[in-house]
């Protein structure tokens, strides 16, 4: 505990979401027992943002349904989350905080969960009508209601949300084009068999998908959207365009603070910042993950595993039982009927190694550093994602042609 | 409404009220019954929702898919014949009564 703490002790958490509530429910979970005060600055009891690009899109998911806990689970758990109130500035040395309406807050523990934002389009055109992102729920409802008008959709950038947005869209009607600047879809996330997969998959749906593509401008008419223009002097005409070029991480807090950043708030595995007392958690922190292929490098993940993960390392710190965040990074993607599952890090020059046809739908990408598996990449097999958890947490060794033979078993490399 | 009664971790019996069509998870959740954790919030992808449906009402669900079929194998708590994915019980009126039971761990 800080020296300056008070009794009881206070944890103040800044941002309502996945780090945020992990942290508050692992903290009580594990005992701490002062109070838990978590500022979040959307008006919205926290909520669940995968389904924003799968189910809610695709009419599977109501509003109704993505709660990420009751109302009653804050109560009955006595953590304060206070909607619609942006934290504006912390002081660490002086252990404060100051809130959007100029209150202040003395704290014991600051958890800084302030997740990331959507990288704005950097070209002309991007303030037009039509010209979309999705990182909340506002913005989910947004496009959602403007899918119900449009016909034609440019989505730019070809990772996740870009193409579970295709997805969606196309299974709903809408003519859908993806253009992506990199040489395949996915490139930062999934070895280049799925990025082929994935691509064929979006093909079979009639998504047209332009690689190696740059947008040089996205025009309109009377205010709203008409066009992206391409470098390469393409015109695509729509009237929707959804931009999914990535994230950068809400660090600006940290920043002013005079806290140590690189793409993001840096931390240990315990979530501990370069100031004392000040813990960082979620899409806004990079930690150094034992199963990168730099694994000393700080390394900003942005899922749910990592979010819940730090958080619960975090919140052990804080109940006085430390126990570093040493967990298998894992995420998964639905788009259309297929579940993209990934576990461990895959990184350019693992060997790989295919199981199952990929024309059947079905495979799993094993990627091998240092003849230990370090990545197992799943499409709609949930078992061999499973499986490859613990085998990437194991860190198993195994030779790759014995791992390419269709008749080797992978489940007997679990020792039982 | 259908009601389900959820069996805790520590014996205790929460009973709720759930709308058709909401899954057993969604109910879990929305009431506050700890011990579902959910992670991937009902999209089949990480097998923390695992629950033991009592054997009464086993044999009234639909089979399991593929997909919750494999998952099931990767479970945190030791998987039972009547081990299933709450988030892929969707409620039916023939469901008034279900009996749910928390396994000990989801992670
Ligand atoms: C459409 C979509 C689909 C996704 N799909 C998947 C998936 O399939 N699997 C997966 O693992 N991950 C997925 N993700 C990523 C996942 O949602 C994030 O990793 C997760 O939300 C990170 O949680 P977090 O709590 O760190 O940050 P966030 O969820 O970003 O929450 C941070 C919160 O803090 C608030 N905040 C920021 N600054 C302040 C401040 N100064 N004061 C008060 N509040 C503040 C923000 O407004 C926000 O509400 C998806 C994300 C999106 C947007
Ligand atoms: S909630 Fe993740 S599998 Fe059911």
């Amino acid at each position: 505990m800080s020296p300056l703490s008070s009794t009881p002790p206070t944890l103040a958490i800044v941002g309502a979401s996945y780090a945020g509530v992990q942290l508050a429910a692992s903290a009580r979970d594990a005992g701490f027992d002062g109070r838990i005060l978590m500022f979040g600055d959307e008006p919205h009891l926290p909520y669940q943002r995968p389904p924003l690009s799968k189910g809610l899109l695709t009419g599977k998911t109501t509003v109704a349904a993505l709660a990420l806990k009751s109302a009653d689970f804050y109560r009955e758990a006595r953590i304060e989350h206070v909607p619609d109130m942006r934290v504006s500035h912390i002081d660490p040395a002086a252990h404060r905080l100051t809130l959007a309406d100029g209150s202040t807050l003395a704290w014991d523990w600051l958890a800084l969960a302030t997740g990331a934002r959507c990288r704005a389009l950097p070209m002309p055109g991007a303030g037009l009508q039509g010209v979309h992102a999705l990182r909340s729920l506002d913005d989910a409802l947004a496009l959602d209601e403007a899918a119900h008008k449009g016909k034609r959709v440019c989505v730019i950038g070809g990772g996740f949300i870009g193409l579970e947005v295709a997805a969606a869209l196309a299974g709903r009607g809408l003519e859908v084009t993806v253009v992506e600047l990199g040489s395949r879809l996915l490139s930062r996330a999934v070895t280049p068999e799925i990025s082929r997969f994935v691509a064929s998959l979006h093909a079979a749906h009639c998504v047209r998908v332009l690689c190696n593509s740059a947008v040089q401008a996205i025009h309109g008419h009377a205010g709203k959207v008409s066009a992206v223009e391409l470098e390469s002097g393409e015109c695509l005409g729509c009237d929707l365009v959804v931009a999914g070029i990535g994230v950068v991480p809400n660090d600006e807090l940290a920043r002013a603070a005079g806290i140590v950043c690189a793409n993001g708030i840096v931390t240990d595995a315990l979530g501990r910042t370069s100031a004392p007392g000040v813990l960082a958690i979620g899409d806004c922190a990079a930690t150094p993950n034992p199963h990168a292929a730099e694994p000393d490098t700080p390394l900003r993940l942005e899922s749910i595993q990592v979010a819940n993960d730090l958080a619960r390392a975090a919140a052990s710190l804080i109940a006085g039982q430390p126990q570093a965040c040493i967990a298998v990074p894992w995420f998964w993607s639905d788009q259309y009927d297929a579940k993209l599952q990934m576990a461990g890090l895959m990184s350019p020059t693992d060997d790989v190694v295919v199981r199952g046809d990929p024309a059947s739908g079905r495979f799993s990408v094993f990627c091998l550093r240092d003849g230990c598996i370090a990545a197992v990449q799943t499409v709609s097999r949930p078992a061999d994602h499973m499986l490859g958890r613990k085998l990437v947490a194991a860190r198993t060794a195994i030779a790759a042609d014995t791992l390419a033979d269709p008749d080797f078993d992978p489940r007997t490399l679990i020792p039982r | 409404m259908p009601t389900i009664h959820f069996v805790l971790k520590d014996g205790n019996t929460r009973s709720v009220d759930a709308p058709i069509g909401q899954s057993v998870m969604e109910a879990a959740i929305l009431n506050n019954v700890r011990g579902i954790d959910a992670e991937c919030g009902g999209c089949a992808s990480c097998a923390t929702c695992h629950v033991y449906v009592d054997p009464a009402y086993f044999e009234r669900l639909p089979e399991p898919d593929d997909m919750e079929r494999e998952l099931l194998e990767g479970v945190a708590a030791e998987r039972r014949p009547t081990s299933r994915l709450s988030c892929q019980i969707a409620l039916v009126a023939e469901l008034d009564g279900l009996v749910i039971h928390v396994p000990a761990t989801q992670a």
